[in-house]
């Protein structure tokens, strides 16, 4: 497979904004771009075991990345057992029917290859990148794990890596500051019993209660290759790589259908107001509001709402806040968006010397100016360029979290069309300065929100 | 959904035609002959002013990523103007020509392109990336950035503050004050290398405009930096772009670099404990002064630190996080510098397995200064080798590998000869240099944590002596980062 090959682009650009040299015409400044066309071409098939496959060609380095989501997140976690998808992650690199503990990494190391997984709320997504001459390697350890994982399962194996889990937790949480603010925060968007109440990384009691017998349940339940999706993308020869795919995945076993996840409707009544203390100088402020679900009506605007608000220095709350004023130390606002339902977040850390309530009479003076009047264009059209070539970025990597295996993957999981990267820009295009302030006004009321405070311990309260 | 029904049908008469035999599971299927590695060309060039011009063609995606680095960094501020560089870098984009800061960032973020400066202990620069269609929009701003900055008071001012309140905010993780503490334990504090690139409270109170003004004068002058671009360009058509923009820039002058002392000798292993009351987790940093980028050492070293702690099948990770449980991730690193930097083996692990955790470091440590097994060396070495390729794939990857051989300035044939340097590293070569380099006796063992917990197990070690700080000693007084 060669590199001899003419350099294919594995990108298709089309329209004003094409590859042009530099010195072409280049949108004036106050004009927003034409439109440009992004294409990422693939191919797709699914398995008789109904693992759906998606091929994407790029050979401008000598890499492939083997892509998997499994369609099932911390979401599907019942009570008692929080945190149990991404201890099963951790799983999912220990060796399987016919890969010893431990040889998952050697024998990828062994041809230069890396790997990583990650656990969110709806998915877990595991990835391979490796020197295109080992895309069977990878296809053999993907496969294998899919279909033969509890071969090697041992409770001695759940053990080792709860060890593990629970030291992620520590350190990237309990050990951090403001670390507890992130798992209160969905604690009091969401209510008990909701998918999204508690956090990904679980609770401790939970990850020392999981048990061998939840990894045998959990596999055979949600492991299946019908559960899942793979990409194959990078340095490779599509119909090759589709026989390879049949070789490896076609003796998995196909498992039970997985029911869809229920959407539970979910809102707040009232301002929800709660205070931590944390070892830390300073407090800081968190201000959320649950909002329409990834890629529901209202969720791209909201993503222009968090740039006109805190994206870079001219915006609204950044400008006061920090550079006019100078009362807080940082301040940022995004959707946060999910497949069951989304929060805003604005988070905002005062100076010393100055409080909470100082900035928070900022930031809800700053909503009610954009629930009352649409920005001005030139905001807007700040926003839309930004997301713009934040598309064009996304396509520099076909590997790895966030590459363009990893962006195929996302796609088809959520929409069922993996090119689906125009559309998602249009969602955006689409949107006027007025849409920016109705979003405003519908999804962030002052009267239902979550206002989370965290103040300095008085041991630590040495601010002067 | 939308595959379309044929070829889902397609799909599964093949799947049922292969279903029917299972594949040969009994060993790994091995990897053909390794790809041949296809470096990019860089193509060399010069602006009318003699400042160097490299540019490498990447046409994938329609970006551009516009480098402008200058051959000075903190490495190089004055004693007592530790931090000088860091702040005259971040002030560039504070206010350029006739532009604001704030009409800075709004013509940035209006073409969607990212611009930052910033200073390292041995260089500085200003960084584009951009869509190229907006490039020529984007690079007279930069131009201004690097060329015409005006360092106004009020924006020092500010930055000055928010600078002083980070530094403060940083004294609440361990995750922030662990390198601070290692480096302030094994460089002290007269070493450049001792003190964060930003400096301290005290120096960071002390900067005036002309300061900021007199360090760009010797750090941003044509004859002592050079212009990378990455991306979708056309060299005869990108260099007159770069041409009108920075070739009539003529600043002249020098500044000497700074040659660093040799930081201090240690003659035994000691242990600092600085007590963070209540954390649940220890952070370790154990080792010594290692070596400088220009060491002839360097394949040998990233060959015994990929094997001790360089990779997730490390000796260091396979056994604090595989094997004991103790941590999240356990690695090693040399940090080569102009001058020596340090080499660290490093985790966070929970508190109350501190002990076993240290005395599990020093299995490892004293492991590596051992015999390493065959498979192991080859294993280490087609890591590096065979990952090689794929550091050349986004301008990002490229833009950094260039600024590398230009601040080192490495040979030019270094990329084309990495592979088989890395193939020439002998077993021998590898325990040499840990001998050389992985000195445990003469340590430092630095450990941020609940010293009330942790220290009666340390002491037990017997590593040395133990040394007790606080975060006050790492950072001065909490009072000295307020105004």
């Amino acid at each position: 497979m060669k590199i001899a090959l003419p350099i294919i682009a594995a990108l298709v650009w089309t329209g004003a904004a094409a590859a042009q040299s530099p010195s072409s015409s280049a949108p004036a400044a106050g004009q927003p771009a034409a439109p440009s066309r992004i294409e990422v071409p693939y191919t797709q098939f699914t398995l008789p075991n109904g693992l759906h496959v998606i091929l994407h060609e790029d050979h401008s380095v000598p890499v492939v990345s083997v892509n998997v989501w499994y369609h099932v997140g911390s979401a599907r976690e019942r009570q008692g057992r929080t945190g149990f998808a991404h201890l099963f992650e951790h799983l999912m690199f220990m060796g399987s029917g016919h890969v010893k503990p431990g040889e998952f990494d050697t024998l990828l190391e062994t041809v230069g290859g890396t790997n990583n997984g990650s656990t969110e709320t709806d998915r877990t997504n595991y990835w391979i990148n490796v020197p295109s001459n080992a895309l069977e390697l990878a296809l053999f350890l993907e496969s294998d794990r899919m279909g033969y994982l509890l071969d090697t399962m041992t409770p001695q194996t759940v053990d080792a890596q709860r060890d593990v889990v629970k030291n992620e937790r520590r350190q990237s949480y309990e050990n951090r500051p403001y670390g507890m603010a992130e798992i209160a925060l969905t604690e009091m968007l969401f209510p008990e019993g909701h998918p999204y109440h508690w956090p990904v990384i679980g609770y401790m009691p939970d990850l020392t209660a999981a048990s061998y017998d939840d990894v045998v349940a959990f596999f055979k339940k949600y492991y299946a290759p019908g559960n899942a999706s793979l990409v194959v993308a990078g340095d490779l020869d599509p119909a090759a790589t589709r026989r390879l795919v049949e070789k490896w995945f076609g003796d998995v076993k196909a498992g039970a259908a997985v029911e869809p996840p229920t959407i539970p409707g979910v809102a707040l009544t009232s301002v929800q107001k709660r205070t931590l203390t944390d070892r830390v100088q300073l407090p800081r402020l968190y201000l959320a509001w649950l909002t329409p679900r990834h890629f529901a009506p209202g969720d791209a605007a909201l993503d222009i709402v968090a740039d006109v608000l805190a994206g870079g220095k001219n915006s609204r709350l950044y400008k006061r806040l920090v550079y006019d004023m100078q009362i807080a130390q940082s301040v940022s606002a995004q959707q946060s968006s999910g497949g069951l339902a989304s929060y805003f977040l604005v988070e905002v850390t005062p100076r010393p010397g100055h409080t909470v309530g100082e900035v928070m009479k900022v930031i809800d003076e700053e909503i009610v100016k954009l629930q009352r009047e649409a920005p001005t264009a030139h905001e807007l059209g700040r926003s839309l360029n930004q997301i713009e070539a934040s598309f064009y970025n996304r396509m520099e990597r076909v590997g790895g979290f966030g590459g363009k295996a990893d962006q195929l993957n996302a796609y088809y999981t959520e929409t069922g069309d993996p090119d689906w990267f125009n559309e998602d820009l249009g969602r955006y295009r689409a949107l006027s300065p007025s849409d920016i302030r109705a979003a405003a006004e519908a999804f962030l009321p002052p009267d239902r929100r979550v206002e989370l405070t965290v103040v300095p311990e008085a041991a630590s309260n040495k601010q002067p | 959904m939308r595959p379309s029904h044929l070829v889902v049908l397609a799909a599964l008469l093949a799947g049922a035609a292969v279903g029917a035999q299972a594949p040969d599971r009994s060993k790994p299927p091995s990897a053909g002959p390794a790809p041949a590695l296809h470096l990019p060309a860089v193509q060399k060039r010069q602006l009318s002013n003699g400042l160097p011009v490299w540019i490498v063609e990447l046409h994938e995606v329609p970006v551009a990523q516009v480098n402008l680095v200058a051959f000075s960094g903190s490495g190089d501020d004055p004693s007592g103007r530790f931090g000088v560089t860091s702040l005259t870098t971040s002030m560039l984009e504070e206010g350029a020509g006739g532009r604001s800061a704030l009409q800075i960032a709004d013509a940035v973020d209006f073409l969607g392109a990212d611009l930052g400066a910033g200073a390292t202990f041995d260089a500085s620069a200003v960084r584009l990336h951009v869509p190229v269609a907006r490039l020529a929009d984007a690079l007279p701003i930069m131009a201004d950035v690097v060329l015409r900055p005006t360092f106004p008071q009020d924006e020092l001012d500010r930055l000055r503050q928010q600078r002083l309140t980070a530094l403060l905010q940083a004294r609440d993780d361990p995750a922030a004050i662990i390198p601070l503490a290692f480096a302030r334990t094994l460089y002290g504090t007269a070493h450049r290398y001792g003190t964060a690139t930003t400096g301290t409270a005290e120096t960071m109170k002390s900067f005036t405009v002309a300061d900021l003004r007199a360090r760009y004068a010797a750090i941003f002058r044509p004859a002592n930096c050079a212009l990378l671009v990455v991306g979708d360009v056309m060299p005869d058509r990108v260099v007159p772009l770069l041409e009108s923009s920075f070739g009539r820039w003529t600043t002249s002058g020098a500044a000497a670099p700074i040659t660093l002392a040799a930081p201090p000798e240690r003659s035994r292993r000691e242990v600092y404990i600085v007590d963070k009351p209540g954390a649940p987790q220890t952070q370790v940093r154990i080792g010594m002064v290692g070596v400088p980028r220009s060491t002839a050492d360097y394949f040998p070293i990233q060959i015994m630190n990929t094997i001790l702690g360089g990779s997730f099948a490390s000796r260091l990770n396979m056994n604090l996080r595989e094997k004991n449980g103790y941590t999240y991730g356990a690695t090693s690193g040399f940090d080569m510098r102009a001058s020596a930097g340090p080499f660290a083996a490093a985790a966070g692990v929970q508190t109350d397995k501190t002990s076993e955790s240290l005395k599990e470091f020093f299995n490892e440590l004293n492991g590596i200064l051992q015999p390493v097994p065959a498979d192991e060396l080859a294993r280490a070495k087609n890591y590096v080798a065979l990952r090689f390729p794929s550091g050349f794939e986004s301008t990002g990857d490229i833009s950094r590998r260039l600024e590398e051989a230009l601040i080192y300035r490495l040979p030019d044939d270094y990329f084309a000869k990495y592979v088989q340097n890395i193939e020439a590293v002998t077993a021998a070569d590898v325990r040499r240099v840990a001998q050389k380099y992985i000195q445990t006796g003469k340590f430092a063992v630095v450990v941020v944590g609940d010293r009330k917990v942790i220290e009666p197990g340390i002491k037990a070690l017997n590593l040395g002596p133990i040394n007790n700080l606080t975060v006050d000693d790492i950072f001065g007084p909490a009072a000295a980062a307020s105004r």
